[in-house]
């Protein structure tokens, strides 16, 4: 029998995969396909102290092998996902999820972490620093290194001492130095690649496809860049990482963890597939014995020389 | 009401040109998902990422009926398959029509590509023993198609084209002038003809949305649209909305 477990911090995982924020709402739809218990855990739709409508349709554009989308971050705000969403899952969710929040300020940032922190079913903050989506928000705190770790060090402190993880852009020089600018601040780990920044033109308009000009850019075409920041990541910092962008099969899984990542995030593949993590847990184990996996926490990093 | 979305096989029975750049294929798979009339399916096709939502034409056992528009690469792609190859379709997507708010005598606007729902519509609706009348508006005579069919199935049916080179000359909202005494309607068609239907409507009645979408059972929030109702995702809590929640 093969081993799947990782941890995270702490928060144990039967296995590594992990639906992302944004690409299975508050778990419940995905509850009606499959028992979503088998899966590691999974992180909810990123939530704002303010609910938030997003942006004006068209939100969605299809490129070659990937998409993009510029949603931009709707949610119902914190206050209504503790009162109504985090009770409706957990009639079908035993594990604790993955709480993603955002924001416009350092305090917006503050509130939803100090919420969600006191929330039994929460088992890590995952803090979005990186969504391309919105104006003066988001990415703006996650391309610099200072602004990175001023928010790291607020979240940190109203954390109840659950693991804090900041999710870092890919639309970057160095993400090297900004996860270890997060480190620094007491981040314990990173979860990475958010989307690419890109764009579409509908030729027949001659006007952007998406209403908002450009939007994040995922799926299988962005693999090979989001191994390599995971790769860069991992030689850069000490903390665990959860890997993602792009990840779409069983071999992808791997191919992360052996780049640096303890646990692996699958985004744009449940859109397309929406029991993709499923088949991905069900295949984990005969992969492994193939490739002479015994324990999934050996190969963590162990690409690297 | 919607049910629980299925993902599975569904092998080509027919695919064959009907109108100018319109198709109609037949699939043959599980439809046990599919629970009413105005629901879609969302069809993958190698080479790319993103599924093709196409709404229910008719249902009979096995088989269902898709009419798509080819409008751009994916939809040019399927109209070049052929029969016996095999797509993977999640199917029961969407709310689908409310037949039991439609009274005695409903009528049914459809435009362009929009008409398809409104056959196996119009076929719920002759099921329990309602009299519907048709309304299907079209730009020019080469983009007509599904006259013959409502026709057969005994309904009344208006065509409007907006060249005037079949039917009536103008829009939809040209025909429904001369109905009245409807009980309420069901419309499905480019938004711009759904706003006119609702404003001429002499009825409440229910009108079906097309909107981007990435995931098109409601994870995704690609397609979401603000109602009277407040927010809603046209893919999971559309796509067919109630005259009164909608905001124009």
């Amino acid at each position: 029998m093969v081993n799947t477990h990782v941890n995270l911090s702490g928060f144990e995982l039967d296995n590594p995969v992990i639906p992302a924020s944004g690409t299975f709402g508050y778990g419940y739809e995905f509850a009606e396909l499959y028992d979503i218990n088998i899966l590691g855990t999974f992180s909810f739709k990123g939530t704002t102290r303010d609910p938030r409508f997003g942006n004006p349709t068209p939100r969605i554009a299809e490129c070659a092998s990937g998409m993009l989308n510029s949603v931009g971050l709707q949610n119902p705000g914190v206050d209504q996902v503790i009162a109504e969403e985090l009770p409706r899952l957990k009639k079908c969710f035993r594990k604790k999820v993955i709480a993603n929040i955002s924001g416009f300020s350092r305090d917006e940032y503050v509130c939803c972490a100090e919420k969600l922190a006191a929330q039994e079913q929460v088992g890590l903050i995952e803090v979005n620093v990186s969504c391309p989506n919105v104006h003066n928000g988001g990415m703006s705190f996650g391309t610099c290194p200072s602004s990175a770790a001023e928010i790291t060090r607020a979240v940190k402190a109203v954390a109840n001492h659950k693991p804090v993880y900041l999710k870092l852009t890919p639309n970057v020089t160095n993400v090297a130095e900004i996860a270890k600018a997060c480190e620094d601040a007491g981040a314990d780990g990173i979860s990475l690649i958010n989307t690419m920044l890109g764009m579409r033109i509908d030729l027949r308009k001659r006007k952007p496809v998406l209403a908002n000009t450009m939007g994040g850019f995922s799926g299988k075409a962005v693999f090979p860049v989001a191994l390599r920041m995971v790769w860069q990541v991992y030689e850069a910092v000490r903390i665990p990482i959860i890997g993602m962008g792009g990840v779409s099969s069983t071999e992808d899984v791997l191919e992360m963890m052996f780049a640096g990542a303890s646990a692996v995030q699958i985004g744009a593949a449940n859109l397309q597939n929406p029991f993709i993590c499923k088949e991905i847990i069900e295949e984990l184990p005969a992969v492994m014995e193939r490739l002479n996996i015994q324990n999934l926490t050996d190969i963590i990093g162990a690409a690297h020389s | 009401m919607a049910g629980c979305l299925k993902k599975g096989l569904f092998k080509i029975r027919k695919n064959r040109k009907i109108a100018k750049d319109i198709y109609l294929m037949i699939l043959q798979g599980d439809t046990s998902a599919v629970t009413a009339p105005g629901q879609f399916v969302n069809i993958a096709l190698n080479g790319f990422y993103l599924r093709r939502p196409i709404s229910v034409c008719d249902l009979s056992g096995d088989m269902l009926t898709i009419i798509y528009k080819v409008v751009g690469h994916g939809t040019a792609y399927m109209s070049k398959l052929e029969k016996g190859r095999h797509l993977d379709l999640l199917t029961g997507l969407g709310n689908g029509y409310d037949t039991s708010c439609s009274g005695d005598k409903p009528l049914l606007i459809g435009g362009g590509v929009g008409v398809p729902p409104l056959y196996y519509l119009a076929k719920k609706l002759l099921e329990q023993k309602k009299h519907p009348s048709v309304i299907l508006g079209f730009n020019s005579r080469e983009d007509v198609f599904g006259e013959q069919e409502f026709k057969a199935l005994g309904l009344e049916t208006v065509i409007t084209t907006a060249d005037g080179s079949y039917g009536i000359s103008g829009f939809v909202t040209d025909a429904l002038k001369n109905f009245h005494n409807y009980s309420y309607f069901y419309s499905c068609g480019p938004e711009a003809m759904l706003k006119a239907v609702s404003d001429a409507s002499e009825s409440s009645g229910e009108l079906s949305f097309e909107e981007r979408m990435g995931c098109g059972f409601g994870a995704c929030m690609g397609c979401s649209c603000k109602t009277k109702y407040g927010n809603k995702r046209i893919c999971k809590d559309g796509p067919v909305l109630k005259k009164e929640e909608v905001i124009w």
